[in-house]
């Protein structure tokens, strides 16, 4: 495929000159450098309540953001329609950044170099709306079918198809077609006392619509969230105060993304205010520890991970980041601001929520990679500790490093066996030292099931983390036993 | 932008979509459109960083056919664009399931309150850019220059916005409303040895003159930014726990879930089956209330054409109103509050007005006076609070009390209680209430927590 047959082309119209105007546009005051990035997203959703499909909606959004950078100041604007005119008022816009005579005068543009990792050939949502509507009602039949104590099961499946073209004032244009789709169960159990208790479960990513019929059913979803919220019936309070914890496999590696991955953004390491500036080189983690961050993962024949993409928001082609090695750090996350100001080489890390944002240094999929430990030998190897076999999400403070996330699935460790389930609660640590605890690391490492969001300054990105099993010898634990 | 021409203008696409809708099959309507457009300037270090200025506009559109729903949402208001949304709704309405509770409001439930809600500043769109570049370099300024602790800084910033809102339905409602806001924010960081701690101040307004002065919020994130240097964490304990108002209006947040009415009708909150009965201290008494003019939480009509109103969520502790919209009401044998909520399309959820704790008696200097160890909150990082059954831990940091004085910051630390335990165990309710966004409470003293740390 060249450009002119790529979608922003043939649909639209948007020819090489088109853009290379517009870029002339924004860099007429003297700008550095300018982006433009053109965005359609068609969406639909589809949810399920007390057995009755009560929503569906679909829908499209289309619009184009104008960046320029001059220096360090960037100026912004966006165009709801793709009128030459709208685009150019944009263009002008973002351009009053800058002051002064043009120093670029054209922008001739070539295509930068494409891949595929998620070639998926009908996007879900060019598939029928009957055939995803069966999605949901599967698995509220199949959670209702599950136990008996299931008394609320709500399913919702939502997809959507993302079009994107970038064009740089370094003479690039990329494009790519980004699908999605995920489905997600919530059910609430009763015990015999009448407290009710919920369980969650839900999965997807850059897919053909066939990955719910043939990897992850409507029914795998439905029973692992029957069974969280079952095993929540019996839990005891948590603990309160330090405690040896043992993460369990794929979901708890959200633990990197607070403890390290978003201290690792350049733009506040380029500001100074991440408790990890200045660090690189030193030791952050027990050497136990390689994090990477990778956003060229795939998946499966039918597509690809959830946090992976072609080319990230800036038309850099996404890699595969060491972060930390053998407990080292190694570098940060860039995007084009940070990499222009600090002169450090591209990671493929530039994404924004949609065409109305302003790209920022990102992660994609971030996971731990595996060691050399049975994971039953590190259960075994802990005489009272706490074991979290999934969480809730997380957040962190990058200027202290400070972090939280809170436990879903956890359970009370007694000489070396899992013994009671314990009630949900946070776990607290600090970022650059929580690390340097862990003392084994399974050779068991699992990628969570697609399902993560990544908020960061009000922009939400689809994201992906994973973890082998840990031993973490001390972390304060926020229970109330 | 929200010109009266402009205004008239949108509300004849929203009741020509409901027109093609009703031709296409469906039995009833509703179309919300939303315009606005925004403005942010970033000042770091002195240098402005970060300039942003447009405008968008979008439609949604819900039909109902019979007891079935379908919807739909463009940003392309074009006629083309607006009659792909209605083929788009329709066709989806005949996929979903039959559900008896469905529908629209009643039309005698239909209208908008009297009188000027004062949602809307001209100044806000007609301030030069200049100005609202310096205001936000004079927050950071005053921040900066506060202590030679203050070493960096994620800036000062300015943002403004002005938004219109558009909503009609089959039943003969159509309503426009306007509105601006402009909020001015500083984050300093402050350093010592290695370590750093970051805070922030801001102030929020539906007018520029509205806004506290720049360096007033500069000075009061350098405060509490530098407050928090040298934090340490403290043994596990249980202790009283004082939320400062900001961190007080978390926990509403957290009250909110618990009270709105879908949460209700799944049972899937801790306050489900208790109206009427007593479920916090008898100083507890938390309103709503979409009607306060100038403030945050008010609007004419909610987001099925209801008007807005004031309604006691808990009067002297006792339960007394869940928060509804017209669907969670139906399912409930109730009646809507005017709670109705939604973006601009999909079936409506439920938001509230001004949620607020009316204030008590005692200052907050006087309720610190009296406790000989306590930890006074002033940061909750963390999602760890189950309204299904109340159970409630958070990350946290502030100042540890002793002897009636703030007396040294506290970090990396969680608090953990049930919200049932919370409500009862309610010590003080400060006189500090302000308004500050549409969620609103004074100091809150806990009796006791769990503070887990070393």
């Amino acid at each position: 495929m060249s450009f002119s047959d790529s979608f922003f082309a043939a649909r639209f119209g948007i020819s090489r000159r088109d853009l290379e105007n517009y870029l002339s546009e924004a860099l007429s005051r003297g700008g550095d450098y300018a982006d433009l990035y053109f965005e359609y997203i068609a969406t639909s959703s589809i949810g399920i309540d007390e057995s009755i499909v009560k929503s569906a909606t679909q829908g499209v959004t289309l619009g184009v953001g104008v960046r320029v950078i001059a220096g360090e100041r960037t100026g912004y604007a966006y165009a709801g329609d793709l009128s030459p005119e709208k685009i150019k008022h944009a263009a002008q816009v973002a351009a009053m950044i800058a002051a002064g005579p043009a120093k670029v005068e054209s922008v001739p543009l070539d295509e930068g170099p494409r891949r595929n990792l998620y070639p998926v050939l009908t996007s879900p949502n060019e598939t029928s709306f009957a055939e995803r509507v069966a999605l949901v009602q599967r698995a509220d039949q199949a959670a209702r079918a599950a136990d008996s104590r299931v008394f609320q099961v709500q399913a919702s499946y939502a997809d959507s198809l993302r079009q994107i073209l970038i064009a740089t004032s370094d003479g690039v244009i990329s494009y790519d077609r980004q699908p999605m789709a995920r489905m997600s169960v919530y059910v609430l159990a009763r015990a015999a006392d009448g407290v009710p208790q919920q369980g969650h479960s839900g999965g997807g990513g850059r897919y053909e619509l066939e990955w719910f019929r043939t990897e992850r059913t409507p029914e795998y979803f439905a029973k692992e969230a029957v069974r969280q919220a079952i095993v929540q019936l019996g839990a005891v309070d948590a603990p309160a105060g330090e405690n040896v914890v043992v993460l369990g496999p794929g979901w708890p590696g959200v633990l990197l993304h607070e403890a390290v991955g978003h201290g690792l953004e350049a733009d506040f390491n380029r500001k100074g205010v991440s408790a990890f500036s200045g660090r690189i080189g030193q030791l952050v983690a027990s050497p136990l520890c390689t994090v990477i961050d990778d956003g060229t993962l795939g998946g499966s024949a039918l597509g690809g991970r959830r946090g992976s993409i072609n080319v990230d928001d800036e038309g850099n082609l996404t890699q595969r980041n060491v972060l930390i090695e053998n407990g080292i750090l190694q570098g940060y996350l860039q995007d084009k601001l940070s990499s222009r100001v600090t002169g450090a080489a591209a990671t493929g890390s530039g994404r924004r929520e949609s065409y109305e944002h302003i790209p920022m240094p990102r992660m994609t999929n971030t996971f731990m990679l595996a060691g050399e430990s049975d994971p039953e030998e590190i259960i075994r190897s802990v005489p009272r500790g706490l074991y979290c076999a999934s969480f809730a999400g997380g957040q962190v403070d990058i200027t202290s490093g400070n972090f939280v996330f809170s436990a879903s699935e956890s359970y009370l460790i007694e000489d070396g066996k899992l013994t009671r389930p314990v009630k949900n609660a946070t776990l607290i640590g600090n970022g650059p030292e929580a690390l340097k605890y862990i003392s084994m690391v399974g050779n068991d490492l699992k990628l969570d099931e697609g399902i993560g969001i990544c908020g960061k300054e009000g922009q939400s990105v689809p994201v992906g983390v994973g973890i082998p099993t840990v031993r973490i010898d001390k972390m304060t634990v926020g229970g109330t036993a | 932008m929200s010109s009266r021409s402009e205004l008239d203008n949108l509300q004849e696409i929203a009741r020509d979509a409901i027109q093609q809708a009703l031709s296409a099959g469906a039995t009833d309507a509703e179309c919300t459109l939303a315009e606005g457009s925004e403005f942010s300037a970033n000042v770091r270090m002195g240098e402005l960083e970060t300039l942003k200025e447009a405008g968008s506009r979008g439609a949604g559109l819900r039909v109902l056919i019979g007891k079935k729903t379908g919807s739909s949402y463009t940003s392309d208001l074009t006629p083309e664009g607006v009659r792909h949304m209605v083929a788009a709704a329709v066709e989806l309405a005949a996929l979903t399931t039959e559900d008896p509770h469905v529908g629209l409001p009643d039309a005698s439930e239909l209208g908008s309150i009297p009188g000027d809600l004062r949602l809307f500043s001209e100044d806000v769109a007609k301030l030069p850019a200049a100005q609202k570049i310096d205001a936000a370099r004079r927050a950071e300024a005053a921040a900066l220059a506060y202590d030679p602790r203050i070493t960096k800084s994620e800036g000062g910033s300015f943002e403004s916005s002005t938004a219109s809102r558009i909503f009609a339905n089959s039943r003969g409602f159509s309503g426009a409303y306007a509105a601006t806001w402009c909020s001015l924010t500083a984050v300093p960081v402050a350093s010592q040895g290695e370590a750093m701690e970051r805070d922030y101040w801001y102030s929020l307004a539906r007018d520029f003159a509205g806004l506290e002065d720049p360096e007033s919020v500069g000075r009061r994130a350098a405060e509490r930014a530098v407050r928090r240097l040298g934090a340490v964490k403290v043994e596990t304990t249980k202790a009283p726990v004082i939320f400062e108002p900001r961190i007080a209006r978390s926990l509403l947040g957290n009250l909110f879930e618990a009270v709105e009415g879908k949460s209700i009708y799944r049972e899937a909150s801790f306050l489900a089956g208790k109206l009427g009965e007593k479920i916090a201290d008898e100083r507890f008494t938390l309103i709503d209330d979409g009607t306060l003019p100038g403030l945050f939480g008010s609007q004419p009509f909610d987001d099925e054409g209801v008007p807005t109103r004031r309604t006691p969520v808990i009067e002297k502790g006792v339960l007394k109103n869940y928060l509804l919209n017209t669907y969670t009401a139906r399912k409930l044998g109730m009646k809507t509050t005017g709670n109705a909520s939604r973006g601009i399309t999909g079936n409506a959820g439920i938001g509230h007005g001004n949620f607020y704790l009316e204030p008590g008696t005692k200052s907050p200097e006087e309720m610190i006076a009296g406790i000989k160890d306590g930890f006074y909150v002033t940061e909750l990082i963390g999602s760890g609070v189950n309204t299904v059954t109340g159970d409630y831990s958070r990350g946290a940091a502030g100042v540890w009390i002793r002897n009636g004085e703030l007396a040294f910051p506290v970090s990396e630390v969680t608090i953990a209680s049930t919200l049932q335990e919370m409500l009862n165990g309610i010590g003080e309710i400060g006189n500090d209430l302000e308004f500050r966004g549409s969620t609103s409470a004074p100091t809150i003293m806990i009796g006791e927590m769990t503070i887990a740390g070393r």
